[in-house]
């Protein structure tokens, strides 16, 4: 177990019936209380004071390198060091920041990355020689692990996008110095993510960092004279810049197209999620939705389009995670805008880059429980996944059913607050069945969603009374949850046996509001 | 990926492993004197490790067997494979003359009648059985569990033996359950395994005489005899040669099982030494031949299959043009073929109205009893009237006729 979570673990039970634990990485914490309860109070945080009158007057910002980058800012033991993952498995900028750390001899870093990808792997041995402390972050592959072994030695914290902006903004973190990567800016420090050689669409992650950090760092290989229009990250916010060679591998920043899932039964979970939109009314002029890039996904968005062309219906909105079929339903009319958080193929990176109706936005705009509104309740239905859901309807997506760490959670709790919430998940994989009993790790509750869309039918919350009149009639395959959780237990051979897991916590799941939801323990 | 093989007499190996491979196992059986161990590696041991291992134990038990060595390497697969690649391996190592394990039995769907709807039938590979378990999702007229050409020779013993163990285990819905044979000789022992798991119909492949058509029958009249069978089973035949489509009226007729007759197009056309295109011009004569040749039997023609899966507008226009022809139905070798293959081969709704108008008509006439039935000033044939009450019947078993206007 983890040496400072081990001195202090003392557990209590949230308003979720989860045990989790009152202090992480030294600080007290608030356990779940539920559902829009907990609103603290107090003013927000803010970075120190500066004066412009300490920055030239011409607006250059440029250093040599990096490391005289992060000498300048004062770097030093046990900073917290934040990044962006607009640059996934492509980045080169996060790792090699941690590394030049280490080269100037600095310890027990906190590294705050929006998310991890196995291209950051390297950490664990940063972390090994005791450069990073702990991360707080999306961690899976060998990161996630690293940390459900009990080897980190602080423990991880989980949040989403919404909730990572939230811990910046009522002082949970204090970012002492962010490292932006930049596709594109200019000497004064404006920067945007959707032109240049390593364009990556939005840069919206990075914006509270460039906001909140006390020193700000962008990273560039395609400076251009000032000004950099647009400007995603404002230069104002902005301590030094750095040019290098390459910021990231482009093949690996976005993908080339995104596929369409081409598995029959997920092919049937789309269409179904399609159909069950349209036979509800929720497909109806000047309707939103927001769906990711995964497989069933994107058939999803292309049955609805169809729907949609059929009965002559216009969204006024669609969320991104964009791709290349959101983009070509706003070049056919079938939407007005595209509000996007992350962009996920060229086609998608071109339109942001061209089309102002496809719009950069940010977790502050989307997602944040601090903002006066969030757009994500204000959407009539998102369509995501899962690796667990139980029969109260609650979800997981951080762990595997064995425990391990295997997401991040990224947008997915905050996208809870939508009119309606639909995961569209297989109800087994590998005989494993995917509705449960309870969920190995509670990451968002079932008050907030709505149904579930399984090959074997569809379950809709008892809470949802107008959806169940909504679909009566139609020959949607509606069932209750228990019944399909029995069909996939016969066939799977009956209930899978449970696995032991420790009662070592290794790191928190936070709800949106900050406090604690659950706790992930150490597997062996 | 390790594909199977008897490695020698002493061993038995069946099933595949691999990254790539899901719902699948490998199975090694050493046949030995003294304990019974087992070795086990599953991707889903946390879960299902001791399910596993009670079920290897109580399979070897059913086979009669008590000691050896055997070594599992499973990649998710559900029970009913689980149990045939064990038996498998057993057997082929010559041992295991004990009972069969059969896994736990769905209820059956209701037998499938002579005449019923045959617009798809959704091919499955029988080695391959990932693509079992969902099948019956699809919604397909039928699914067919095929022995013949998609089963590489050597794998025809272990691909039998999970066929038994799928009729037996997997709900395919209202899916009309069929079994693809092979040729005869081999074709009796696919028979002897299958039957008493009675699957709805057999396809004969490759028939040229009305003799293959009366062999498959017999071997089926005897194992229906021994295990007691009551429901029908059904016979379609599959003509894929010059001389098949020669003698399609013998074959159609050469026994009561045979509810309908096939083409199988690649085997055809290659028999004539030409190649098949995505209109099928140059198979119109020999299509044409089974469809006139059903139709003298009072059978059902149903069409090959469409190859491509990724063009489904060349399917859709098949489909119109194979209902055109007078064929009810064909073949899908992919899920996403079903929709559209129902949608061609339904009757479009002014043809469903002018057809209930005559249907309608008749009635009128024949509660009025007068010999003659008209619509408006003209009169209708009787023929005309029988197509018509064909046609509405057909249309409310596709579900497009409303049920405020079904008599």
């Amino acid at each position: 177990m983890s040496e400072s979570v081990k001195q202090q673990v003392e557990l209590l039970k949230n308003a979720a019936g989860r045990e989790v634990p009152t202090v992480v990485n030294g600080r007290e914490q608030v356990a779940y209380q539920g559902v829009g309860q907990h609103k603290p109070s107090g003013r927000k945080a803010a970075p120190t004071v500066c004066s412009n009158a300490d920055f030239p007057k011409n607006g250059d910002k440029r250093v040599p390198d990096l490391e005289t980058a992060l000498r300048l800012c004062g770097l030093s033991d046990g900073m917290t060091i934040s990044s962006h993952h607009h640059l996934r498995e492509g980045d080169r900028v996060a790792l090699p920041a941690l590394q030049t750390a280490a080269k100037l001899g600095v310890k027990d870093l906190r590294w705050f990355p929006s998310a991890s990808f196995p291209c950051h792997s390297p950490v664990i041995d940063l972390m090994e020689q005791g450069v990073v402390h702990h991360i707080e972050g999306s961690m899976n592959g060998p990161l996630g692990d690293y940390c459900s072994h009990g080897r980190m030695r602080g423990s991880g914290v989980l949040r989403s996008h919404g909730g990572r902006w939230q811990a910046i903004q009522d002082g949970e973190v204090h970012i002492d110095i962010a490292v932006i990567a930049a596709p594109t800016a200019d000497p004064f420090g404006n920067a945007n993510g959707s032109h240049g050689p390593s364009a990556c669409g939005s840069i919206g992650f990075a914006l509270a960092d460039s906001i909140y950090a006390d020193k700000v760092i962008v990273v560039t290989d395609n400076l251009v004279p000032f000004p950099c229009v647009p400007w995603q990250i404002q230069g104002n916010n902005v301590d030094y810049v750095v040019e290098v060679p390459s910021i990231g591998d482009p093949s690996k920043i976005v993908s080339g197209t995104t596929q369409i899932t081409r598995s029959p039964d997920r092919l049937r979970i789309a269409e179904m999620v399609a159909r069950f939109l349209k036979v509800t009314g929720i497909m109806r002029n000047g309707f939103s939705f927001q769906a990711g890039a995964g497989g069933i996904a994107l058939a999803f968005v292309d049955y609805l389009r169809g729907y949609m062309r059929q009965a002559g219906v216009k969204a006024r909105f669609v969320r991104g995670g964009s791709t290349k079929y959101l983009v070509e339903m706003l070049q056919e009319g079938l939407t007005d805008y595209i509000l996007d958080g992350q962009t996920f193929d060229l086609d998608a990176v071109k339109s942001i880059a061209s089309d102002p109706r496809h719009v950069p936005t940010s977790p502050f705009t989307s997602y944040n429980y601090h903002g006066k509104g969030n757009f994500a309740s204000m959407v009539d239905a998102v369509i995501l996944g899962a690796t667990e859901v139980d029969v109260n309807f609650n979800g997981n997506v951080v762990t595997h059913s064995d425990g391990r760490l295997l997401h991040g959670i990224g947008g997915w709790q905050n996208c809870l607050f939508s009119g309606c919430t639909i995961l569209a998940l297989p109800s087994f994989r590998d005989r494993i069945p995917v509705i449960v009993d309870e969920v190995t790790t509670l990451t968002g509750p079932g008050e907030l969603i709505d149904v579930i869309v399984t090959e074997r039918g569809i379950a809709i919350n008892p809470r949802r009374q107008d959806l169940l009149d909504a679909v009566k009639g139609s020959d949607l395959p509606v069932r209750p949850i228990e019944e399909i959780k029995q069909e996939v237990e016969q066939i799977c051979g009956g209930k899978p046996a449970k696995p032991r897991l420790t009662d070592d916590p290794v790191a928190v799941v936070k709800w949106v509001d900050g406090t604690v939801l659950d706790t992930i323990w150490r597997t062996e | 990926m390790a594909t199977t093989a008897e490695v020698s007499a002493r061993v038995g190996e069946a099933g595949r492993q691999g990254k790539d491979v899901r719902s699948d196992l490998f199975v090694r059986f050493e046949p030995r004197e003294g304990s019974l161990e087992i070795e086990l590696k599953s991707r889903v041991s946390l879960y299902y490790g001791d399910n596993i291992r009670a079920q290897a134990k109580s399979v070897l038990a059913s086979l009669g067997v008590f000691s050896g060595k055997l070594t599992i390497v499973d990649e998710g697969a559900l029970p009913f494979v689980i149990g045939a690649r064990i038996e498998a391996a057993v057997r082929r190592t010559g041992s295991g003359t004990g009972k069969r394990w059969l896994p736990e039995a769905m209820p059956r769907p209701e037998h499938s009648s002579k005449d019923r709807l045959r617009r798809s039938r959704l091919y499955l590979p029988g080695a391959e059985p990932k693509y079992f378990i969902n099948a019956g999702l699809h919604h397909p007229d039928a699914i067919i569990l095929d022995l013949e050409d998609s089963v590489h020779a050597a794998e025809k013993d272990s691909s039998r033996i999970l066929v038994r163990n799928t009729l037996r285990a997997v709900d395919f819905g209202s899916a009309e359950r069929m079994v693809r044979i092979n040729q005869l000789p081999l074709g009796y022992q696919d028979l002897e395994e299958i039957v008493p798991e009675h699957p709805d119909l057999i396809l004969i492949p490759k028939v040229e005489h009305p003799q293959q058509v009366l062999e498959v029958d017999r071997k089926i009249s005897d194992l229906e005899t021994r295990e007691g069978i009551k429901q029908p089973i059904w016979l379609m035949p599959i003509l894929e040669s010059a001389l098949g489509i020669e003698n399609a009226f013998a074959i159609a007729t050469a026994s009561d099982r045979v509810c309908a007759l096939t083409i199988g197009l690649e085997d055809y056309t290659a028999d004539l030494g030409i190649s098949r295109t995505r209109t099928g011009e140059e198979t119109q004569f020999a299509r044409s031949r089974v469809v006139n040749a059903a139709k003298a039997a009072g059978l059902q023609a149903i069409d090959s299959v469409f190859s491509d899966v990724a063009d489904l507008d060349g399917l859709r226009s098949w489909g119109h043009q194979s209902r055109a022809m007078g064929f009810e139905g064909m073949g899908c070798i992919h899920p996403s073929q079903i929709q559209v293959i129902h949608e061609a081969y339904a009757p479009s709704q002014t043809e469903i109205e002018k057809a209930m108008k005559i249907v309608a008509a008749f009635e009128d006439a024949k509660a009025r009893g007068l010999g003659v039935v008209s619509l408006g000033s003209k009169m209708i044939d009787p023929p005309v009237v029988n197509r018509a009450v064909k046609l509405v019947q057909r249309a409310k078993q596709m579900g497009l006729v409303p049920a405020e206007v079904t008599r």
